[in-house]
């Protein structure tokens, strides 16, 4: 990759409020989708010439079938306790970042189409009509948002950019202004199965070399099945899983769990993706069509169980939209939750005292948490508030000696987001990108010097993918972000294997005697 | 009947209808619009008294605002306190006998309309002073901080120095609702006072007033997070099932 045509943000040892620069960040807009992108998710090819009238058209359908929209458009009194908050605003200093500006973009189209006084008194209330020039605006800022709902924490009426921005995307599509990113990843999904277009085959072959990685390493026969029909649990993870790193030292991580949880499991060639960028462009249509691969794939198979791995805004839709989409689950094993986190898995078989450990193997490592957006803001784990906080750090706990957490004001509910979610993690965002990681960067730095992590985890392939691309530009090292389960993998004794400390043991031992 | 009265008393009834009408039309409206997912902002609470606890919190405390900027919350939060037991100490115009917590409320009142424009103040402060708060201000966020400190300024002005006959005022209030319309006094400062009040009902549905509704129908805030022990599914969606 080229190096930075921009300049890098600098690290403080205290966050600071920039001061408004409008317009710094009115040039990144990302690379748009081409009409045989378009159409296979039912999206008009390209700009219609009566685009403005079907775009108010679509608003008002929207309006009548979300709540959210309506609701937040309405109640924003323009206070000031969001302008702060957004990692894209603290890293460009575009007001547009904002999370008030960006809604507003929306706002005032919203106003002078829908409402008597943006129709009678359109400059008072700031309502605009909508023209190409609005709409450039919309295609900028609505896709220099993350959707990470930091905003909605802050805000006294809980209002959502994420619902706004997730609106303008599915008004975008609908007239034919597309993102080229998130809409080829779906019509991957829908022809190959993953966000990757990775074919079966090609999935096969890689779990096989994931078996003799780990059967080398520990001399342990785990498997990595594919598309075994009867296993108890199906196992859906994002297709980054398969290959990229840290991410596939994750998936390693899941099988030695099963494998020592003694339950049957398998991956789908079907259903080869956890993430589901339907959300990303707001189409409960599209959303739901990529949800429905799962049930297919779940009544194919005959498992009883569904488990996710470690993807962020993934685990969003699948905990707090799969029953909606692709539900009643009715056919699976009443006694799990459906689906059930990664996390809940390990951290339930931890509890139980089934899984045996060496923490020492992560000594190398100073440990810090990344809380992901979305399992943050936008789900939950185990059956309290906020165990979406606490299980997997329960879960390092268990297997590394050394954790310290970031600034209180950057984790849990509070945690930014990495800069790259929402549907922006590709390089013809990449400015955006690495001015938008600048908060989660600063913490990190913050760490490293007050505490010296080495190491930040994350459960979320964006966050993994994206920490790997921007930490370079901070000057760190892209294999400072690890996965979860790569810590669990790494310390995890597997039943019969030789480590070691276990022939340590045995030396003691025979000394003894 | 003067005419100054036959005026206000035409506005008061206007603008009560407009106030009630509106409001319930958009009511109406939210709570006609379907909710089809499930988004509340987490953690979130796990049950439907958890649920009215969270609102119950948000409406007294403004819980989120003081996560988010200690200095807004503090005035916004002085300022509807305020406007609160300024509201509580008017009710005497409209009871009849006053009930005895209105009757104890009254003194609290007057801090509370003190309150209320310090609140205000403040308010308007950052809207000047912070430039990422006047970069989001437009004309109706000024003019909507004057109005109500304009009901403010004149409402303690009546009480502190240009007294009214506040006798005859509620006799005009009481009047208006037994629909028997009294002489209202032609005070300047009480016309200024309650034309404002008047303007301030009639804007309401059509302004961002619709806060105070707009945040029991927040989905991100009402709604219970049990989306994998509940299917929740709205009517629109359920169409789409059904189409295939």
């Amino acid at each position: 990759m080229a190096k930075a045509v921009f300049e890098v943000p600098e690290l403080k040892q205290y966050a600071e409020i920039p001061a408004v620069v409008p317009g710094t960040m009115s040039h990144s807009s990302p690379f748009l989708a081409k009409p045989e992108i378009q159409e296979p998710l039912g999206f008009a090819g390209a700009l219609m010439d009566d685009w403005q009238e079907k775009a108010i058209e679509k608003m008002g359908d929207l309006l009548g079938k979300y709540r959210s929209l309506r609701v937040y458009l309405d109640s924003c009194v323009k206070c000031g306790a969001c302008t702060d908050k957004c990692h894209y605003y603290l890293g460009t200093n575009d007001p547009k970042n904002m999370p008030v500006g960006r809604q507003d973009l929306m706002r005032k189209v919203y106003r002078r189409y829908f409402t008597l006084a943006g129709k009678f008194f359109p400059k008072l209330v700031g309502a605009e009509d909508f023209t190409q020039e609005v709409l450039d605006d919309w295609y900028s800022y609505f896709h220099q948002c993350s959707q990470c709902r930091r905003c909605s924490v802050f805000c006294p009426y809980g209002i959502d950019t994420a619902e706004i921005s997730m609106a303008a995307r599915e008004i975008m599509d609908h007239i034919g202004v597309g993102q080229k990113y998130c809409n080829e990843i779906i019509g991957k999904v829908y022809k190959i199965g993953n966000n990757l277009g990775l074919p079966g085959p090609a999935l096969a072959d890689t779990l096989e070399g994931l078996e003799e990685d780990v059967e080398d390493d520990t001399g342990v026969a785990v498997k990595y099945p594919l598309d075994r029909k009867g296993a108890e649990i199906l196992l859906v993870t994002p297709s980054a899983d398969f290959f990229a790193e840290p991410h596939v030292d994750g998936l390693i991580g899941y099988g030695k769990v099963l494998h020592e949880a003694g339950v049957s499991w398998t991956l789908s060639s079907y259903a080869s993706e956890a993430a589901n960028f339907g959300m990303f462009i707001g189409s409960y249509e599209n959303m739901r069509r990529v949800s429905q691969r799962i049930r297919k794939a779940a009544l194919d198979l005959g498992v009883k169980r569904i488990v996710f791995g470690e993807c962020g805004h993934a685990w969003r839709v699948a905990y707090s939209f799969l029953n909606t989409l692709a539900g009643p689950w009715d056919f699976l094993d009443p006694r799990y939750p459906v689906p059930q986190h990664i996390c809940e898995l390990t951290y339930g078989l931890i509890k139980e005292g089934k899984l045996k450990f060496d923490k020492s193997q992560n000594d190398d490592m100073v440990l810090t948490y990344h809380d992901s957006c979305n399992v943050a803001r936008g789900s939950r784990m185990g059956d309290v508030p906020g165990g979406q906080f606490e299980i997997p750090r329960a879960i390092i706990k268990a297997v590394c000696n050394n954790f310290y957490d970031m600034d209180e004001e950057t984790i849990r509910e509070r945690t930014f987001c990495c800069g790259g979610g929402g549907g922006l993690l590709t390089d013809d965002l990449m400015e955006l990108r690495v001015k938008g990681a600048k908060p989660r960067v600063e913490a990190l730095n913050n760490v490293m010097q007050e505490k010296g992590v080495t190491h930040m985890a994350a459960i979320c392939a964006i966050c993994k993918s994206q920490f790997t691309k921007v930490l370079p530009f901070y000057g760190m090292e892209m294999d400072q972000i690890v996965s979860l389960h790569q810590l669990v993998s790494n310390a995890i004794v597997l039943t019969g294997q030789e480590t070691e400390d276990t022939e340590d043991e045995n030396d003691e031992a025979d000394e003894a005697a | 009947m003067s005419f100054v009265t036959v005026v206000y008393a035409s506005l008061f009834y206007i603008a009560a209808a407009v106030l009630i009408g509106g409001l319930t039309a958009k009511i109406v409206q939210y709570a006609r619009t379907p909710a089809p997912l499930k988004i509340p902002t987490t953690p979130a609470p796990t049950t439907q008294g958890g649920v009215v606890l969270r609102l119950v919190r948000e409406v007294v405390l403004f819980e989120s605002l003081f996560k988010g900027n200690k200095w807004i919350w503090i005035f916004g939060w002085v300022f509807h306190f305020g406007l609160f037991l300024v509201t509580l100490r008017h009710l005497r115009y409209f009871l009849d006998p006053v009930w005895l917590p209105i009757e104890l409320v009254q003194p609290f009142g007057i801090y509370g309309g003190m309150a209320m424009v310090a609140g205000l103040a403040g308010l308007w402060a950052r809207r000047v002073l912070v430039d990422r708060v006047r970069y989001i201000t437009g004309p109706s966020d000024h003019l909507m901080l004057a109005l109500l400190i304009l009901i403010g300024l004149s409402g303690l002005g009546m009480t502190f120095v240009f007294h009214t006959d506040i006798v005859a005022v509620k006799q005009f209030f009481r009047g208006l609702l037994a629909f028997s319309v009294q002489p209202l006094p032609a005070d300047p400062l009480l016309l200024l006072h309650l034309l404002a009040v008047a303007t301030l009902m009639i804007i309401f549905p059509f302004s961002k007033l619709l806060h105070a509704p707009g945040l029991f129908f927040s989905p991100s805030r009402n709604q219970v997070d049990n989306p994998r022990e509940k299917r929740h599914i709205a009517a629109w969606a359920k169409r789409l099932e059904q189409q295939q």
